[in-house]
């Protein structure tokens, strides 16, 4: 599931609830920051299933004690990316894990066209399926 | 956190100026400070002061008589090894027990933690420190070194601005403690009138007396388990009466080098004697002899400068 009803993107954690707050993202940070995650925060505009790798905005966080900190970036990162996408990951790494354990959207565009989805009669009468983003037909940076 | 756990019941805030101490626990550690810091008279009566206003203010709180959350920034003047970051230390676990910062820790930086090398380095340099310093105190040593008039295209004055801004913007989040000599900091507040408007207390650390250094040397070989033979005690009285006399002279930590060049002079009188079985008290006891092969002793009529 890419988005769900009214085109909202539902990727990582918390996507079917409505938009964290600060408050509510304060405590996730929180929690990552107990476990010793190392917080980082990256944005994109091509919000497609497959594109994994967003740009980071600024490094990521490591050794702070506090979220406070991290909610200053966050909101640095909306007022540079209103209409991006903006998530938060923590990454753990630790020997054996060595990956993001949370993943959230924190900003998303004011609007959000959804994604179409592409047929192709190939070899065989068999069907391949394309999914992109209706925003995706525009260039970078003017998609939202 | 502690301090919200022990809270009796949500539906009864303290009343009185008892419950609150008692539920922040902030007096241990301002006895703490009593005790294990010697002298420092006027320094601990400001704590003191900050602290009740701290308690008050919650008391008023709890009655619903909001006022603004008071700004804590401060600055501590003093000569070094007057004890500013060790104060410091206990300042950030004071506003911790009272709740006004949430985490409590103390991130300790100076001038080159905060300015960078080149155009664009400081901005970043300087909110990152900040963010390891949210939730806590920043305490910024020599901040004097921040602000260099004679060079218009420092860096500095970036830091500074950002600084402030944080100050202002975030007093919730972090409490900035600036701290060096007396006169350059006064120069540094007349130079940079933003800064000053911002820190209500000011703090000037006295130099220790005498008396009040050897105390300090107590305590300090009680906590590294030494001791001093009676002698030696003697001898190290005479030693600091003519330290205090040398150029350099760093208060406390001039006291802890020079014992720790006493522990060296006793480590290799030991290891001299290389058959003899070292008792607990031979390991333990500093002699006159440890104190006294101080060059300070030999040049003492020539009083050339000592490091």
């Amino acid at each position: 599931m890419m988005s769900h009803h009214g085109s909202r993107l539902t990727q990582g954690q918390f996507s079917y609830l409505p938009d964290l707050t600060d408050e509510q993202i304060t405590k996730q940070i929180e929690y990552a920051l107990k476990n010793n995650w190392a917080v980082g925060i990256e944005y994109t505009d091509d919000p497609h299933p497959r594109n994994t790798y967003w740009e980071m905005y600024g490094n990521p966080m490591f050794d702070l004690k506090d979220p406070a900190g991290i909610l200053l970036e966050i909101n640095a990162c909306r007022k540079t990316f209103p209409n991006h996408y903006i998530r938060v990951t923590a990454f753990d790494s630790t020997r054996g894990w060595e990956t993001p354990r949370m993943s959230y959207i924190v900003n998303r565009p004011a609007r959000e066209p959804g994604f179409g989805l592409a047929r192709q009669e190939a070899d065989g009468r068999q069907i391949r399926y394309r999914i992109s983003s209706y925003a995706t037909d525009k260039p970078e940076g003017e998609r939202y | 956190m502690t301090a919200q756990l022990v809270q009796p019941a949500k539906s009864e805030p303290p009343r009185t100026v008892a419950e609150v101490l008692a539920q922040s626990q902030v007096e241990a550690v301002m006895d703490e400070l009593d005790r294990d810091l010697v002298g420092l008279a006027p320094v601990k009566a400001r704590i003191r002061d900050i602290a009740a206003l701290l308690v008050i203010d919650k008391l008023r709180g709890n009655l619903g008589l909001a006022a603004q959350s008071p700004s804590l920034h401060m600055n501590f003047t003093g000569n070094p090894g007057t004890g500013k970051t060790t104060v410091a230390m206990r300042m950030a676990e004071i506003l911790h027990r009272l709740g006004y910062v949430r985490k409590g820790h103390l991130v300790a930086v100076t001038r080159d933690d905060l300015v960078g090398q080149y155009i664009g380095h400081t901005a970043p340099k300087t909110k990152e420190v900040l963010k390891k310093a949210m939730g806590g105190v920043l305490f910024i040593d020599e901040a004097y070194y921040l602000y260099r008039p004679e060079n218009e295209r420092d860096y500095g004055q970036e830091a500074i601005e950002i600084l402030l801004q944080v100050m202002e913007n975030q007093r919730d989040d972090l409490v900035v403690i600036v701290a060096g000599y007396k006169d350059r900091m006064d120069t540094f507040f007349k130079s940079n009138p933003g800064m000053s408007s911002r820190i209500a207390h000011h703090l000037d650390f006295p130099d220790y007396s005498e008396d009040e250094l050897l105390r300090i040397a107590d305590k300090m070989l009680g906590s590294m388990n030494y001791r001093f033979s009676d002698d030696a005690e003697a001898a190290f009285a005479e030693y600091v009466a003519l330290r205090v006399q040398q150029p350099n002279f760093s208060n406390a930590r001039s006291v802890r080098n020079a014992l720790d060049r006493a522990r060296l002079r006793q480590a290799s009188r030991l290891f001299a004697e290389r058959e003899r079985a070292l008792s607990r008290d031979d390991l333990t006891t500093l002699t006159a002899a440890d104190i006294r092969a101080s060059r300070l002793f030999q040049n003492r009529e020539a009083l050339a400068p000592c490091r």
